[in-house]
């Protein structure tokens, strides 16, 4: 049997006299508590703000900064008219290793679209947050790049994002209002289908989807569209 | 007479007042300093009006927490005695202070007033003997909790303390040679000597400073804080307060900050001069060059009273550093330390003081 002599660290006479390794250690905390104390006493007055004190993140007030390709959230990408980009080809249906997303596709009145989702549901609390959906997706129509964190609810169902979430992020459950005027199976009103393509505010319609709680300055290419 | 009464009710008040303040404010500086050194920002909720202070008004939530939490007294255990523990604890901690002096005598008129509770001639005494019957408040919390993990932590306790008091006082018999009293007013007013033609103040750290070591070594073990925490070492080995909660849990929390206290106190008055000044004499400032400034009797007691605090807040602040920048000792280190490092030293310290005073003809 092979034996192996561990060679146990021998104190030097210093070292074991105890208090200059004492003093070492404390010269370490002295140095960081004071260092600490005073880039704090100096932000305070609003200076050295470059450095910061303690590495920690006052959370629900100061936001940790998020890397760009971080997925997040959901969001559905949406045209100029205020439909959404999606055509409702259910790759991402297919994809989805959670089985979270269901999409009911319908006609588009346009034959160069062909398809559109008059329902798009995702179910955050079974979602794995794989991105699949965001790369199989053709038509770059869904993206996690809401910077959305705190998913959080006190149900199942409030879990579940509908149409109307997925294309304004900024909106959070209850939802009070639709203002979507495609046709699709709105919640808000019960699940029955209202909107039309007729309707004269579908032609002309500032993009809603604005990502104002992007909290990355430098997104990369694929978002800034 | 009852003027009298009424002048030591105030003092008693002062000190205790200002040491339970202290102890109170330590919870806040323990929460605070740590976050420092470990680069984090530490307690800074719990406001009050909207007004923060640094998260300072976590202590009062403590407080609270404590009062208004259950009491649980797990079943089997002796009633009495479980709930006696927390109250000798904390009591015995407290009393010492009363022989602490923190200020010069005032004189206010006719009348002069001693700034110290209690002026007794064995104060030293009296404080070590407070100190030992504390060790009782710790081994009755574990006897009398019915839990083995709490009779270990017990035990652990009461060997390190009477190990640890041993080399305390033999650490301070050097002082006592050198001042050659137990009174500690007179040992505070016996370190305004000064020397190397008044360059000096002769401070005990500076008479006596392997004693200092000793002390303070053996001091911090007396406090049961890092590294020498093996009576609680909460997160592991467990000590002897696991069945106790709510403020009785507190009291024991409360004797920690308080034997702190109590220990900085005793190095500020024993070693760093107590309430003296470099230079400051009862009638004014002698400065070695010859300047001299002269001070009114009021402004020469706020100074000392002032110079007292700011010594023992140091002491407080370095107790805590020291707190936060060691790892706990291993039992037997403990002991080792104890017996065969601090204990022989203080022994040789006192023989080479007692030569050293030979040598000078009993001057100290």
């Amino acid at each position: 049997m092979a034996v192996k002599v561990v060679q146990r660290p021998q104190l030097t006479f210093w070292e074991k006299l105890y208090i200059p390794q004492v003093l070492c250690g404390l010269r370490i905390t002295f140095r960081h508590f004071f260092r600490n104390l005073f880039l704090h006493i100096a932000h305070r007055f609003g200076r050295r703000t470059g450095e910061r004190a303690g590495v920690t993140y006052q959370y629900p007030e100061e936001l940790r900064p998020l890397f760009s390709r971080l997925r997040t959230r959901h969001r559905l990408m949406v045209r100029e008219n205020g439909a959404p980009r999606c055509v409702g080809c259910m790759l991402c249906e297919t994809v989805c290793p959670a089985k979270c997303i269901t999409i009911v596709p319908d006609e588009h009145p346009d034959p160069d679209v062909e398809k559109f989702p008059v329902r798009f549901d995702i179910n955050l609390g079974v979602c794995v947050y794989c991105g699949y959906c965001v790369e199989v997706c053709p038509e770059d129509a869904i993206r996690m790049d809401t910077g959305i964190l705190d998913i959080a609810a006190t149900s199942r169902d409030a879990m579940k994002l509908d149409i109307h979430e997925l294309m304004n992020p900024q909106l959070r459950k209850p939802v009070a209002s639709c203002e979507l005027d495609f046709p699709h199976q709105c919640e808000v009103h019960g699940g029955e289908v209202r909107g039309s393509w007729t309707q004269p505010a579908a032609v002309a319609h500032e993009p809603r989807m604005k990502p104002s709680k992007l909290r990355t300055s430098d997104l990369d290419s694929r978002s800034s569209a | 007479m009852i003027e009298a009464l009424l002048i030591k009710l105030v003092v008693a008040s002062v000190v205790f007042g200002g040491v339970l303040n202290l102890a109170g404010l330590h919870t806040w500086v323990e929460r605070k300093q740590s976050a420092l050194i470990q680069d984090r920002i530490g307690a800074n909720r719990a406001p009050i009006f909207g007004f923060k202070l640094l998260g300072l008004f976590h202590g009062i939530a403590d407080a609270i927490k404590m009062f208004t939490k259950e009491d649980v007294i797990p079943r089997g255990v002796d009633r009495t005695l479980h709930t006696l523990a927390p109250f000798f604890s904390v009591f015995f901690a407290l009393v010492a202070f009363a022989a602490i002096p923190f200020g010069p005598q005032l004189h206010l008129g006719e009348r002069v007033i001693d700034l110290q509770v209690a002026r007794i001639d064995a104060a030293l005494l009296y404080i070590f003997a407070m100190l030992s019957l504390g060790v009782y408040g710790v081994i009755l919390a574990g006897f009398a909790s019915r839990n083995n993990y709490a009779i270990m932590g017990g035990m652990r306790a009461t060997a390190q303390m009477i190990s640890y008091e041993i080399a305390l006082g033999i650490a301070l018999i050097g002082v006592l040679m050198v001042y050659g009293t137990m009174d500690l007013s007179a040992a505070v007013e016996a370190q305004g000597r000064t020397i190397a033609g008044g360059w000096i103040p002769l401070w005990g750290v500076v008479a006596q400073p392997v004693g200092f070591v000793v002390f303070l070594v053996a001091a911090l073990a007396e406090t049961k804080r890092l590294p020498f925490d093996l009576p609680e070492g909460e997160s592991e080995i467990i000590g002897y307060f696991v069945e106790y909660s709510g403020m009785k849990f507190g009291m024991f929390f409360l004797t920690d900050f308080l034997e702190t206290i109590l220990v900085a106190c005793l190095a500020t008055t024993l070693f760093f001069g107590g309430w003296q000044i470099p230079f400051l004499q009862a009638d004014g400032f002698h400065f070695p060059w010859g300047t001299e400034i002269p001070v009114a009797n009021w402004l020469y007691v706020l100074l000392g009273v002032t110079s007292f605090t700011v010594k023992v807040l140091a002491f407080c602040f370095v107790f805590m550093q020291i707190r936060w920048t060691l790892p706990r000792f291993r039992y037997d280190q403990l002991m080792d330390l104890g017996w065969k490092g601090l204990f022989p030293i203080a022994v040789v310290n006192v023989l080479v003081t007692a030569g050293v005073m030979i040598l000078l003809g009993g001057q100290g």
